[in-house]
């Protein structure tokens, strides 16, 4: 049951699908591969307390008439079984793809850092807890507060109030400065301003944070610094997210180059590796605007339509300029690194506190001793706070990349196909 | 809409719903007991953390990046 394919895409967001869209007016065979039951990545994520906007819709409707398009949902990449094959499992059984040409549009995810009480159950992540809500989470009548920084904030903020939450406080820790600033500029970028136009809500304050979790068995409270004074609110739900870092594993993995933080792609979107591309957040953040244009110029240049991609290069200049001031105005404020205590838990699967990992010198030092980032998740959530607090370059990849079952990694031992 | 079981309890959930929300329609949204016993429940909602792991029909499964399907057996680590 092993496959062939001309392009393989990782990652069927607004990229991904952008990007699969672009290559198949060639005609070459495309293989689309998400780890989510449906498509639509992050900003897209359907269900059933989602409502997806009429673009979306129509992209996946666009998509699902190219025959020459093979989507495999619920599926993920554990690990390189053989030059230009990857070894897949999905809720029923593993297997490999050969590819010629490979897209990762593999988008970002949430940068978690350790604070008192962050374990206790009722603490999310701020996008964390959108996507719950769209998957179906009850959120009516519970009080809310959301922390962190960034516009994820907001959307996050309007999708639980639609679904009947109070939401109370959203804390920014940005200053009024840098917001207004953003806001100020959001007029270049019209349908962006729209947007955050309408998610504006009077319960947000700049310049405020989360130092607390509070409760016991589950959360019951929070306690804020908000513009210099510390006050508490007793809430159901913290959902709290600190602003969103490109997935690079996979790509670093492959053997594609990192450049601050993110995947080191040219104008083509071509990384450091022949035939091997990468677009939307995993090469930086900046938007769905932006991973859509991207993922286009990626496809048309991954099947050689050289001048599609071309003309494509000033819309994404334009995004590009989104991102930076974006980037620019939600640069997170060294007091967040002082957050966790000694005891509060920094790796989360193997329960390891931050006392345990203060005075180590790098990560593999810290993680011999620990075991901090030996767990299930595989320091993906302690390796990017601990290169945020300590500046610690987190771990290379290894595979097996996601937890996988034995049958599937008995695969690796088949021959790869021809 | 699917009818599964939670922990043995029949729950019956609308359509698309995942297993990290059917945790919270069903009980008390926790998934797991955490090394030094801690009850923890999803996290990032989007597949990275594996707080949300749980057993579906009998394999560790992300209770976030799974739709409950008619008949599945759910069951949360106490
Ligand atoms: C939780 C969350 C909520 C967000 N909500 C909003 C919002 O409301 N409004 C807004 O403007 N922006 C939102 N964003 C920002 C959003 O990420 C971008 O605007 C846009 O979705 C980026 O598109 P993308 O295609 O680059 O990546 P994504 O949309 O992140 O898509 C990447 C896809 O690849 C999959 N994937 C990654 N690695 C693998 C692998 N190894 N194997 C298989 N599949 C893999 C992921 O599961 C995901 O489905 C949100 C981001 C996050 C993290
Ligand atoms: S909630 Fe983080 S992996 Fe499911």
């Amino acid at each position: 049951m092993n496959e062939a394919t001309d392009l393989l895409i990782i990652g069927a967001g607004p990229a991904g699908m952008a990007a699969a869209l672009a290559a198949a007016s060639s005609g070459v065979h495309i293989v689309l591969l998400d780890d989510n039951p449906l498509p639509g990545g992050q900003i897209w994520r359907d269900g059933p307390q989602a409502s997806l906007p009429s673009a979306a819709r129509h992209l996946r409707d666009q998509l699902r008439n190219c025959a020459n398009v093979r989507c495999h949902a619920g599926t993920r990449v554990i690990a390189c079984a053989a030059d230009k094959t990857l070894l897949v499992e999905d809720a029923e059984r593993g297997w490999q793809i050969r590819y010629e040409r490979l897209i990762l549009c593999t988008g970002a995810r949430e940068l978690l850092l350790p604070f008192p009480g962050w374990t206790l159950p009722g603490v999310t992540g701020a996008g964390g807890l959108q996507a719950l809500i769209k998957g179906g989470l009850p959120v009516r009548g519970e009080r809310l507060v959301i922390a962190g920084s960034g516009p994820l904030l907001l959307a996050s903020a309007a999708t639980a109030k639609h679904q009947g939450a109070q939401v109370l406080r959203i804390a920014e820790q940005a200053r009024f400065g840098a917001v207004a600033g953003f806001a100020g500029q959001l007029p270049r970028w019209p349908g962006k301003f729209f947007q955050s136009f309408s998610l504006f809500d009077s319960h947000y304050r700049t310049n405020t944070h989360v130092v607390e979790a509070l409760g016991r068995e589950r959360l019951e409270g929070v306690r804020l610094q908000q513009q210099g004074q510390t006050i508490e609110l007793a809430c159901d739900r913290l959902a709290c997210g600190f602003g969103l870092i490109p997935n690079t594993q996979l790509g670093q993995a492959l053997g594609c180059a990192v450049e601050g933080q993110a995947l080191a792609v040219d104008a083509w979107q071509a990384t450091t590796r022949h035939d091997h591309y990468a677009a939307g957040e995993c090469t930086g953040f900046g938007g769905s605007e932006l991973a859509l244009v991207e993922g286009a110029i990626a496809g048309h240049a991954a099947v050689g339509n050289s001048a599609a991609a071309q003309q494509l290069w000033l819309r994404r200049a334009r995004w590009q300029g989104f991102a930076r001031a974006l980037n620019t105005a939600f640069a997170l404020d060294p007091r967040l690194k002082s957050l966790a205590r000694g005891d509060t838990l920094v790796c989360r699967c193997e329960d390891v506190p931050y006392g345990e990992l203060v005075g180590h010198e790098n990560w593999r030092e810290a993680k011999l001793a620990s075991r901090c980032g030996m767990g299930a998740c595989q320091g993906r959530v302690c390796g990017a706070a601990l290169e945020h607090l300590f500046g610690w370059t987190p771990p290379a990849p290894r595979p097996p990349f996601s937890p996988a079952r034995i049958e599937t990694l008995l695969e690796l031992e088949e021959t790869p196909p021809s | 809409m699917p009818e599964m079981f939670l922990d043995g309890r029949p729950l019956s959930v609308a359509n698309g719903t995942s297993v990290a929300a059917a945790l919270a329609l069903g009980a008390d949204g926790c998934s797991r007991t955490s090394v030094s016993g801690q009850r923890r429940a999803p996290l990032c909602g989007m597949g990275t953390c594996q707080e949300c792991r749980v057993l579906i029909d009998g394999r560790r499964r992300l209770a976030c990046q799974t739709l409950c399907l008619d008949g599945m057996q759910v069951q949360t680590r106490p």
